[in-house]
């Protein structure tokens, strides 16, 4: 039996960013962008998954970030995690790496009893790779980063590929230990109708909250209760659940401050027209030797 | 707290990585601008080779930290010396190459130092600050792009001992210093901890890379405009008829049409050849901070309003299908 504690992210697809997302003075309005699942998020889960149907044993996947990330938990239920748990707290907004690896921390040390941490590589809001590293020092526990493929795993002990600068390599580590895997380490596997079925409603305690707003004969503890018993429940877990110390929590907490925010003007550079005519090309051509860059 | 500006410097199988000796490069100017020294610090096995040469690149001093258990790169004896190096000294600024190595050593570092970091600068420079109506003198500005690339963001730590960065191979310029004086080499003895030992090496596989897009003076690089790894080809012809190597953005290696190390931009490599040939890449922020300072730039776009053409000496409008073809045409036409 060995359990395994899934870090995943929503995140703003930031691929997907038009003209609307821009504001006038050029910072990023966040509401306005697509949220989606950080996809090497999925990976980790997959490992996690793969790591429960071979050796058997639990899988939680745990989220941190606004109330509508309860969306990416449910994704996670689809997927075949265990139980999950939604870390909310305005106090937590504007967390930079180190606030949100010691949020992260916190909760993992709150659920207990693992062998596994997984977590993608990098998360494409920011593209840091930082969290990782973070919360397995917060934990005191070693690390496998940008992991290919679990090669073998005792009761104490895993094998991993990894890949490092110029190569790979295959190390070996004692358990518990923190992994972050890469996007093509594996497929995450498809959303099973079934689960979709019996988890579409899992709900955390404010979407049960909202549901009671308006209804006098629902009670929000029975309500709980009952989402619990069924399986359905959204651990939500706020900053005093967890009892943290607020000065190391969010904008407080996090010692990288955004001095300058600047939109990206293009400069209106002045360039040559080419045409795409041989005659076009050819006195480019020419000028590229003239200039030594060609011949 | 001082004023001093450290690098870590990534050793593989007993040479010094090039992106290390660039941050040494650009730390000569920022411990210039704060009065400091610039230490190289130097983990390995008879590496002290090492830290003679970080000399040539700047460094005033080296700390060398010798020992076999420490001949290859492992998270935590590596992170357990820095730490208690940076907890005794105080540095003011420390850097690390954005490599899989730096990524892995420096968030652990950060967090048990509580220090700021920001990961892939595409700039660093030492300026007075004002935060919060508060005068911070002397703060490493870390200048990252943002947000898939629409804002540009300076990042500042005012509030801890040590500032870190990470910065990508390439990013900064290897400058060497003329007639260095010999180096101060300070060694830290290594004492074995039982946490050190945690996770072992098993194997290690390791290949010098064969692709060299730095040191190429034409590239012709590819991007998710082409549609499909079979227009792809074109960029490949294109570059074998010119003498040149083949790079993509970051949107085509995510595609598949090219293999990552090939990638161009702030995530991949910084280039500066004599000649970029852009093309069917749009020109997001992340790509021109990795090729704008090209001696020329020729994009090809179909779309008129493409940014690409905003960094280009050279504009060509029109699908790459039809230009490539041309192009090369009037290329071997022109040679014979």
């Amino acid at each position: 039996m060995l359990n395994s504690i899934v870090m995943v992210k929503q995140v703003p697809d930031t691929a997907n960013i038009s003209g609307k997302v821009m504001r006038e003075d050029g910072t990023v309005n966040r509401s306005k962008l697509p949220a989606i699942f950080n996809y090497e998020d999925k990976i980790a889960l997959e490992f996690a998954l793969q790591v429960k149907e071979k050796y058997g044993g639990k899988v939680t996947a745990i989220t941190m970030g606004p109330q509508r990330a309860s969306d990416i938990l449910r994704e996670c239920f689809f997927m075949g995690a265990d139980e999950v748990y939604l870390v909310s707290d305005r106090k937590f907004a504007g967390a930079d790496t180190l606030a949100t690896s010691y949020v992260l921390s916190e909760v993992i040390k709150h659920i207990g009893n693992y062998d596994f941490v997984f977590a993608g590589r990098q998360a494409i809001d920011g593209d840091t790779a930082q969290v990782g590293p973070q919360t397995a020092e917060k934990l005191g526990i070693p690390q496998i980063t940008f992991a290919r493929e679990i090669l073998d795993v005792t009761e104490d002990t895993v094998t991993a590929k990894k890949q490092i600068d110029g190569g790979y390599e295959i190390q070996k580590s004692k358990l518990p230990v923190l992994i972050t895997v890469l996007k093509d380490a594996a497929q995450p596997r498809p959303f099973s109708a079934k689960r979709m079925m019996a988890y579409k409603n899992a709900k955390s305690l404010i979407e049960l909250e909202k549901l009671t707003e308006g209804n006098s004969l629902l009670y929000i503890d029975k309500l709980v209760h009952e989402y619990q018993e069924r399986g359905l429940f959204i651990n939500t877990l706020t900053m005093d659940d967890l009892q943290l110390n607020q000065d190391r929590c969010g904008l407080k907490g996090s010692p990288t401050k955004v001095h300058k925010v600047e939109s990206v003007v293009l400069a209106g550079n002045s360039y040559n027209r080419i045409e795409p005519t041989t005659a076009g090309l050819g006195a480019l051509i020419d000028q590229l030797t003239q200039d030594h860059i060609f011949g | 707290m001082n004023n001093e500006v450290w690098v870590f410097i990534e050793q593989r199988n007993g040479k010094a990585a090039e992106v290390s000796l660039e941050l040494l490069s650009k730390g000569r100017k920022l411990a210039d601008s704060l009065n400091g020294l610039l230490k190289s610090i130097v983990i390995g096995h008879n590496v002290k080779n090492i830290a003679g040469q970080t000399a040539e690149f700047g460094a005033d001093e080296a700390y060398l930290i010798e020992d076999a258990f420490l001949k290859d790169y492992l998270s935590l004896p590596y992170s357990r010396i820095f730490n208690e190096l940076i907890e005794r000294e105080q540095p003011r600024i420390v850097l690390f190459g954005a490599s899989i190595t730096g990524r892995d050593l420096a968030p652990r570092v950060a967090s048990k130092t509580m220090s700021g970091l920001t990961a892939d600068c595409v700039d660093l420079k030492i300026e007075n600050v004002n935060y919060l109506g508060k005068d911070y003198p002397n703060l490493l500005l870390q200048i990252r792009p943002a947000f898939g690339g629409n804002i540009i963001a300076t990042i500042i730590t005012p509030e801890t001992a040590t500032q870190m960065a990470t910065v990508r191979e390439g990013v900064m310029e290897l400058v060497k210093v003329p007639n260095s004086k010999p180096i101060k080499i300070k060694t830290v003895k290594y004492h074995p901890a039982p946490e050190d030992k945690l996770v072992e090496i098993i194997e290690r596989h390791t290949q010098e890379s064969k692709v060299n897009l730095k040191g190429s003076s034409i590239i012709v690089a590819g991007g998710y405009g082409l549609g499909s790894k079979e227009n792809f080809r074109l960029i490949h012809e294109l570059a074998d008829v010119l003498g040149g190597e083949v790079a993509g953005s970051r949107a085509a290696v995510d595609a598949g049409f090219i293999s990552p190390e090939r990638q161009v931009g702030q995530t991949g490599v910084t280039v500066r050849p004599k000649l970029y040939i852009a093309v069917g890449i749009s020109g997001a922020i992340q790509h021109r901070a990795g090729m704008q300072d090209s001696n020329k730039i020729i994009a090809i776009n179909s779309d008129p309003d493409a940014p690409i053409f905003d960094v280009a000496h050279y504009a060509i409008v029109g699908d790459a299908t039809e230009v490539i073809p041309k192009f090369i045409e009037t290329y071997k036409h022109k040679l014979k």
